[in-house]
C-alpha cells in the first residue's frame, strides 16, 4: 500500500511546548508534506501538513465526512461505537444530504443575527467578570470567565436551561478526552443525548423561540421534521459551544499576557481585537485532529495518489504554521492579518459557529482587559494545567490575579 | 471587473460579510450569499479579492 518500508509514525503526536504544535509536524511538512501514519485503532492514515493541500482536502467532495463509515480514521478509541446507531449529525454528512441540512439552520448564524447577540453577550461578559472580581484572589479564569461565558450563550440560544449546565459540562468533558474508557465515553453520549431528547419533547408542545423551537417549527411546516435529526444538531451545537470557545478565552488570556506589547497595542486602540481574536485561533489551532476525512474516490493531492479507502488527517494545525502561508509561522502577531488560517477548518463543514465565536472572543478580551489593566498569572506558565490528554486543546486551570 | 457568487456552492459561513459588508449580505433564511455589488471599485477591489481567498466553498470569483 504504502512505498515507504520505515514503520509509520504514531498519530497523535504530543504537543511538548504549550505554544507549538508536536515537533514532528514541521519535519513532516518540510521532508514528505504527505505521509503515511499510524492512528490508535491500528491502522494508517495520511497526513496533510501543507497550507494548500489541507484547503484541498477540505473542499473536495472525494473526501467524506462520514464518521459512521467502518474505514473512517477516528482518533478516539471508541468514539465511533458511541455514534454507531445514532443519527448522524451536520459532522458527519456528505453532499448533498449535508447542504440541505447545513441551509436548515445556518440562518441562525449569520453575521447579522449574531450581531443581533452582541448587546446580550456583552452583559454575559460583564457580570462574569463582576463576580470574579467579588470574589478571593487569586481566581480561576476558566472557572470564572471561560467555562461560564459561551455556556450561558450557547444556553439561551438553543434554549437549554443553563441550570443544568454542570450536567453536561462535565458530560462534554469526558466526550471529548482521550484517555476516559469507552464505557465512560458512550455512557456520557448516551446521557447527553437522552437529555437533549427530553428536551425536545417539551419543546414540542409549544414550540418557544429560541433555535430548538424554531427549528421544529420551521421543520414541521416543510414536512420534513424528525425529533431524531434535530437531537444529533441539539448536542452537536451544545457540544461545539461548550469545548471551543471556553479554551480560546483561556489561550488567548495567556498569550496576551505573555506578550504584553501587544496587549498594550490592543489597549491603547493601535491594534484591532478582531485581528488579534484572528491570530489566537491560527496560533493555537485546537481542533487541530477535528478535520478526517475518508478518501471514497482515487484522488492526487500534491502528486501523491490517495486511494478510495484510505483516511486522510487535514491537520489544520501543520497547515496554520506553514511558512508559504504565513511568513515567520511561529510568531505571534496580532497584526498579521490572518484571515486565510484554518483553525475553523476549510470547505462545506467549516464551523457553524465561527462568528459567534469570533464576537465572543472579541467581547471577552475588550473587557477584561479594560476592567482589568493589572490582569496577571498567578503560576508560572510550566506549572499550567495544559490539555495535553483532550482532542480539544486548551487549559483546565488558568490562575489570575489583578 | 465583475463579481460572481456561486449560491449552490455558498455555505453560509459569512467569511465575505465578515470581510465586507459593503459588498455582501447573508439571506435571512439559508444564510447564503447575497452580492450587493457586482461591479466593485476603488479600495472595494482589495477587499473583494480577500472575500475570494477566504470562502471556504470557494463560492466567489472575481471576473477581471
Amino acid at each position: 500500500m504504502t512505498t515507504v518500508d520505515q514503520p509509520a509514525l504514531e498519530f497523535p503526536m504530543a504537543r511538548t511546548c504549550p505554544f507549538e504544535p508536536p515537533a514532528e509536524y514541521r519535519q513532516i511538512r518540510d521532508e514528505e508534506p504527505i505521509t503515511k501514519v499510524r492512528i490508535p485503532e491500528g491502522r494508517e492514515a495520511w497526513v496533510i501538513t501543507k497550507h494548500e493541500h489541507v484547503r484541498q482536502v477540505l473542499n473536495d467532495s472525494r473526501f467524506s465526512s462520514d464518521r459512521q463509515h467502518p474505514d473512517f480514521p477516528s482518533l478516539v478509541p471508541g468514539l465511533r461505537p458511541a455514534t454507531q446507531n445514532v443519527e448522524i449529525s451536520l459532522i458527519g454528512m456528505d453532499a448533498p444530504v449535508h447542504t440541505r441540512a447545513r441551509r436548515e439552520v445556518v440562518g441562525e448564524f449569520t453575521v447579522r443575527r449574531i450581531e443581533a447577540l452582541r448587546p446580550r453577550i456583552q452583559q454575559i461578559v460583564d457580570d462574569s467578570i463582576d463576580l470574579m472580581i467579588a470574589g478571593p484572589q487569586p481566581a480561576d479564569l476558566v472557572q470564572a470567565l471561560s467555562l461560564p461565558v459561551p455556556s450561558l450563550v450557547i444556553c439561551e440560544m438553543l434554549g437549554v436551561p443553563y441550570a443544568d449546565h454542570e450536567f453536561f459540562q462535565a458530560q462534554t468533558a469526558k466526550m471529548v478526552n482521550r484517555l476516559v474508557d469507552q464505557a465512560t465515553r458512550r455512557a456520557a453520549f448516551d446521557s447527553v443525548r437522552e437529555y437533549m431528547d427530553e428536551l425536545i419533547a417539551r419543546k414540542e408542545i409549544d414550540p418557544p423561540d429560541d433555535l430548538l423551537g424554531r427549528q421544529i417549527v420551521k421543520l414541521r411546516a416543510e414536512g420534513t421534521y424528525r425529533r431524531a435529526a434535530l437531537v444529533s444538531l441539539g448536542f452537536l451545537l451544545l457540544l461545539a459551544g461548550h469545548e471551543t470557545t471556553a479554551n480560546m478565552i483561556s489561550l488567548g488570556t495567556l498569550v496576551l499576557l505573555r506578550n504584553p506589547d501587544q496587549l498594550a497595542a490592543l489597549r491603547s486602540g493601535a491594534g484591532s481585537t478582531l485581528e488579534a481574536v484572528e491570530e489566537m485561533l491560527r496560533y493555537f489551532t485546537i481542533v487541530d485532529t477535528a478535520t478526517a476525512r475518508l478518501c471514497v474516490e482515487d484522488a492526487e493531492i500534491g502528486g501523491v495518489p490517495i486511494r478510495a479507502g484510505e483516511g486522510v488527517l487535514a491537520l489544520g494545525y501543520a497547515a496554520n504554521r506553514d511558512p508559504v502561508a504565513f511568513p515567520d509561522p511561529d510568531a505571534f502577531d496580532i497584526e498579521r492579518g490572518a484571515r486565510h488560517h484554518v483553525a475553523f477548518g476549510f470547505g462545506p463543514h467549516q464551523c457553524l459557529g465561527q462568528n459567534l465565536a469570533r464576537m465572543e472572543l472579541q467581547i471577552v478580551f475588550d473587557t477584561l482587559f479594560s476592567r482589568l489593566p493589572g490582569l496577571k498569572l498567578a503560576a508560572d506558565v510550566d506549572d499550567l494545567p495544559f490539555k495535553g490528554d483532550a482532542s480539544i486543546y486548551g487549559l483546565y486551570g488558568l490562575p489570575v490575579t489583578w | 471587473m465583475k463579481l460572481i457568487a456561486d449560491t449552490g456552492r455558498c455555505v453560509g459561513a459569512g467569511q465575505c460579510v465578515l470581510t465586507e459588508p459593503r459588498l455582501f449580505d447573508q439571506s435571512e433564511d439559508d444564510g447564503t450569499v447575497i452580492i450587493l455589488d457586482d461591479s466593485p471599485e476603488g479600495a472595494l477591489v482589495e477587499q473583494a479579492r480577500t472575500a475570494v481567498s477566504v470562502c471556504p466553498s470557494q463560492a466567489l470569483s472575481l471576473q477581471e
